[in-house]
């Protein structure tokens, strides 16, 4: 499939947007609130510094999903069909879940209703992202991506993602060292390897699915051996242009090894300096999260890149 | 609306005869020239008289050539498309110099339209819908806002992104000929369907098995394709006939002197041939 840059920047940076934001809302709902007399708010000061990033990145990402529609004018049409349609879903998911992450902010003095915010925004998040794979995962033709591990990649690449993002922000806006620090870069380490071990997965898992032949998709096979020997038609069509990329597949295993080296080895590798050198944390987490977000642009690329829609059977590609 | 229509009685779809079709692309230019015009249309094109061409066709025929290692021969006479094999033969005669026995299956594709379609269900806006009246897909271009997720979500290529108008098109099964009285009864056919030259195309109610065209598939064994990804496609193809004395025996003729079946000879010439033969 053709990656395009409006759906790679769409699902990376509304993917992490999201997972940024739904570890906000997780720590708000069932971490510790500030509780020193006199304080202004209730939600601890990194979730604050991360809330406006993870906000920026899921905007962007939403609006450049726009610029992959032939009509970004009639897009408001596409919050209707949510009975059928994942995309749907996902729309209005996303536009639900700003409502909860506004909510927060507002609220942020008031600790009950902190906490419900965090806990919607923590679910709206998810859902949101759920919906995100399943727009791909639902598919299917592409046999790349109607695959078990589409949907856990997509969540947890999400919040790994956000992970990295919440660090950076933290530690940029200067706020002081606080325990939650520790889980969250612990907590990222951790997610780097079993990111990478999922995305491993999935990779041999796809490299195992056996090719749609001209003879199954002519349904000829029966006959004997199909070879396509002729093309309907001299010059490429949409059908080639957009499901006829090649170039991911050829290059694969180098591609795949620089995704697994930017996205999760160096990030997990920087968190770990973190750990070890608080004195140079925000060096450290700016470079984990620039890496990362790098790697994750990768990874996403060659998600749709290497993936192969069945009607390429037809033109025997 | 895109959630599905309970499924109705009339399945209007064409069948296509892989047998008769001579590769022509005559339906794929009338269909060209119909839906251009047609209320569906325009089908612009992008670069049409310069060096690459672009622009929609609902219709694309492509031509295979198949290496039969043995005609599967059917209870009715006809060469059957069976399961997938797991044990048959590659390729009977690997890298011969010589032409290899085989068939030349010229294929017309074009939209099938499915019973459980999942570009329908995938659409986001409910531009994609099934008619519950005769089952025919179609694309609203006032709702379609071009997010072209019907196309990926579509195994058999049936719809085509107009990079000119921003929406997806498809095939209508000429929605605007079947039904227009304006047409002679005999021209409210699909364009495609009027337009082959060989009468490989068919057009019906696929949903009564008593319809002209539901008997020719009975007759044929006409089959649908990839029903693995369960959209259930309406229309059906009708697998080539046997060639007359098989594939592998026009080699064999080929390399060898030529041979006299007696048994069809009159009396006079079997009996001439007899005596020739001493």
């Amino acid at each position: 499939m053709r990656p395009t840059f409006s759906i790679i920047c769409f699902t990376v940076l509304s993917g992490i947007g999201y997972g940024a934001w739904f570890l906000i809302g997780l720590g708000v709902a069932v971490g510790p609130l500030c509780s020193a007399p006199g304080a202004r708010c209730a939600i601890p000061f990194d979730s604050f510094a991360g809330w406006p990033v993870a906000f920026a990145c899921v905007s962007v990402g939403l609006l450049c999903s726009l610029g992959h529609l032939g009509k970004p004018a009639r897009a408001w049409r596409a919050l209707s069909q949510w009975r059928s349609s994942w995309l749907s879903r996902e729309g209005v998911f996303a536009l639900v879940t700003f409502v909860p992450a506004l909510a927060l902010i507002v609220l942020s003095h008031a600790d009950g209703l902190a906490r419900l915010s965090g806990a919607l925004l923590a679910l709206g998040s998810l859902a949101t992202v759920y919906c995100t794979a399943n727009i791909y995962a639902s598919l299917k033709p592409v046999r790349a991506w109607h695959d078990r591990h589409v949907m856990p990649a997509y969540l947890l690449l999400g919040l790994y993602g956000g992970s990295l993002l919440l660090h950076a922000a933290a530690t940029l806006s200067g706020s002081p060292w606080r325990p939650e620090r520790f889980v969250l870069l612990s907590g990222t380490i951790v997610l780097a390897a079993i990111c990478g071990w999922v995305k491993q997965g999935y990779w041999r898992s796809i490299d195992a699915q056996p090719p749609v032949t001209p003879g199954r998709a002519t349904g000829l096979e029966a006959l004997g051996t199909v070879r396509a020997f002729e093309a309907p038609h001299t010059e490429e069509n949409y059908l080639l242009h957009e499901m006829g990329f090649v170039l991911a597949r050829k290059h694969a295993r180098k591609l795949r090894a620089i995704a697994l080296v930017a996205a999760f080895l160096g990030p997990a590798a920087f968190a770990a300096l973190a750990l070890a050198l608080p004195a140079a944390s925000t060096a450290a987490a700016c470079v984990a999260c620039a890496s990362g977000i790098a790697g994750l642009v990768v990874e996403r690329w060659l998600f749709f890149a290497e993936a192969k829609h069945a009607v390429t059977a037809y033109y025997q590609r | 609306m895109t959630t599905l229509p309970p499924p109705g009685a009339k399945k209007l779809g064409l069948v296509i005869d892989l047998d008769t079709c001579v590769g022509c692309h005559a339906c794929a230019v009338a269909c060209k020239e119909w839906n251009d015009g047609g209320q569906f249309g325009a089908l612009p094109d992008e670069d049409p008289y310069g060096a690459q061409p672009h622009g929609v066709w609902f219709n694309r025929v492509h031509s295979y050539a198949v290496e039969v290692p043995g005609l599967v021969i059917g209870e009715s006479g006809i060469a059957r498309a069976r399961a997938p094999d797991a044990t048959s033969p590659a390729s009977p005669i690997p890298d011969s110099p010589f032409p290899i026995p085989g068939l030349t299956v010229h294929f017309p594709r074009s939209c099938l339209h499915c019973e459980t379609p999942a570009c329908v269900t995938v659409c986001p806006t409910g531009a994609s819908y099934k008619r519950a009246e005769d089952g025919i897909v179609l694309v609203d271009a006032d709702k379609c806002i071009g997010c072209q997720l019907c196309a990926w979500a579509c195994p058999y290529g049936a719809r085509e992104f107009s990079m000119e108008r921003g929406t997806m098109q498809k095939c209508t099964l000429c929605v605007d000929r079947i039904y227009n009285e304006t047409l002679d009864e005999a021209d409210r056919q699909p364009a495609c369907v009027m337009a082959c030259p060989t009468r490989a195309r068919h057009f019906g109610d696929l949903g009564d098995p008593q319809s002209p065209v539901s008997k020719l598939v009975a007759e044929r064994e006409g089959y649908a394709l990839m029903p693995e990804y369960d959209y259930k496609p309406v229309n059906r193809y009708l697998p080539p006939r046997p060639r007359r004395g098989g594939c592998a025996d026009a080699m064999t003729k080929a390399s060898s002197p030529e041979s006299l079946d007696t048994a069809q000879l009159p009396g006079v010439l079997r009996w001439l041939d007899r005596v020739l033969s001493r």
